[in-house]
């Protein structure tokens, strides 16, 4: 972090119109400094409220991803395919959703590979303990 | 350093440096493709991005989405950007003067990585002379070409990447005519032929092969062009769960096959041998009409009057295919 650059916080930037910018502001991504960004797992990164993480794009959606722990296989499709971060996944495990970060598109649904999936949409107002009881049964494979 | 990723249960180890909620829409491919370019090195990197859908999404002020060093530059000089901190980097490392965090990493074996992105407008059109420079004076730095065949960001006005058929906003299809007029002209040749040390073309959907050509590219020294396949679900259509199954049916039916060229170059510069190698064979190559029905905007070609637009399409990519095949077979 450069000396002569000046910290802005968020409140300060929000007072201001669209046109006025505040001369020497720099957008930080942290509060801190952060030596390697690589090592530090999310929930651990000091985020500064300038960074798109502190901010949620969850009301973009009109389903949601609500996921399954019994019939997970870990396979980490849903994980590397979700273009928005929101699949948190630790020590080679799914953990679930980041709701505030899903814009609720569905690629999760469509790759995973469980029968029945272990991710699937419903409705945005429905409780997710309600969803997981309407889970659908395994579904019999088609015999061509 | 190469990280070793040899599944995807290991991949899912790596912690993300682009953070969500940006601005990109439901389903984008874009996000998935620099998701997968950032998590193939644990190295720091320097990332470049011209203007375009990518630029305007994640940095929205006061917000940003990146947590490595960003810069953002104009419609026309992601490459040159690119090139310059490249070769900042190099006369800084010579002279010893990097900071000392980076100095750390470097002797740890951890050199940055410099990676410009740019979509197809910015590559294809008006980024082209300065990324033909960039890449003519050889500076050592990762280009990714982010192609969703069309200028996304300001409407969907065709590019010199639409293909034949499609229908954008600039290249209607109508009761005159079936839509864009024109070929796709292969970038992927023309980067080569600049005589880079290493050319590939990637799609998201296959992750391994996307990782790891981009750790091939980091690896080699000098100037690397990826050309991305970005499924675009606002232009190309198609529902943004669709993302990824498009993409598939994109590289079974062979439009967009999956292969890389590398230029092996004495200390002059001079190239004594090119080879081309199909990284990706379908085991069942698939007609193309199920990837023009997968996409709205080729919807006009089924009608009777333009179904001979889909045979000309078949044509060209069962030529092409035969192409690689041929050139992979003789080594050039």
């Amino acid at each position: 972090m450069a000396k002569d650059m000046k910290h802005i916080d968020i409140e300060e930037i929000q007072k201001l119109g669209w046109d006025e910018l505040i001369p020497g502001a720099a957008l930080f991504s942290f509060r801190e400094p952060v030596e390697d960004v690589v090592e530090v797992p999310m929930e651990e990164r000091p985020y500064a409220p300038t960074n798109s993480h502190e901010w949620q794009v969850g009301d973009w959606r009109v389903e949601k991803p609500v996921y399954n722990r019994d019939l997970c296989i870990d396979c980490q499709f849903c994980w590397v395919f979700c273009p928005d971060m929101s699949i948190l996944s630790r020590d080679k495990k799914m953990i679930g959703v980041i709701y505030e970060h899903c814009k609720g598109c569905g690629i999760c649904v469509e790759v995973c590979p469980t029968n029945p999936k272990s991710l699937l949409m419903f409705p945005e107002h429905m409780d997710n303990d309600e969803a997981l009881k309407r889970w659908p049964q395994k579904e019999e494979k088609k015999k061509d | 350093m190469v990280k070793k990723i040899k599944n995807l249960k290991e991949f899912s180890l790596s912690n993300d440096r682009f953070e969500g909620a940006n601005l990109m829409c439901p389903g984008c491919s874009h996000n998935i493709i620099v998701r997968e370019v950032l998590n193939a090195t644990n190295d720091p990197v320097i990332v470049a991005t011209a203007t375009g859908c990518l630029e305007v999404c994640t940095a929205v002020y006061p917000k940003t989405s990146w947590d490595v060093s960003w810069i953002h530059i104009g419609f026309e000089n992601a490459a040159v950007a690119a090139a310059t901190v490249s070769a900042a980097y190099e006369v800084m490392k010579r002279k010893g003067k990097l900071p000392p965090a980076t100095q750390k990493m470097v002797d740890e074996g951890r050199e940055p990585k410099i990676v410009a992105f740019a979509g197809d407008g910015g590559t294809y059109d008006i980024g082209f002379q300065s990324l033909s420079g960039a890449f003519e004076r050889g500076h050592n730095f990762m280009y990714v070409c982010l192609d969703n065949e069309v200028y996304a960001n300001t409407g969907g006005q065709r590019s010199s990447s639409t293909p034949i058929g499609a229908s954008t906003t600039t290249s209607p299809a109508g009761s005159v005519s079936y839509g864009e007029k024109m070929q796709k002209k292969s970038m992927v040749e023309i980067m080569a032929d600049h005589g880079a040390p290493y050319v590939a073309q990637v799609s998201p959907s296959k992750w391994k092969d996307l990782v790891k050509k981009v750790q091939k590219g980091f690896e080699v020294y000098g100037p690397v062009y990826i050309n991305a396949q970005s499924a675009c679900t606002t232009e190309w259509k198609h529902a943004p769960e669709d993302t990824i199954e498009v993409s598939d049916l994109g590289v079974e039916s062979c439009v967009w096959p999956l292969y890389e060229i590398i230029n092996e170059r004495d200390e002059h510069g001079i190239i004594y041998s090119t080879k081309l190698n199909i990284t990706y064979r379908p085991k069942k190559k698939i007609p193309v009409e199920e990837y023009l029905a997968a996409q709205p905007r080729f919807r006009h070609l089924f009608k009777p009057e333009n179904r001979h637009i889909i045979d000309l399409w078949q044509k060209a990519v069962d030529a092409r295919w035969e192409y690689l095949q041929r050139r992979e077979e003789a080594g050039v």
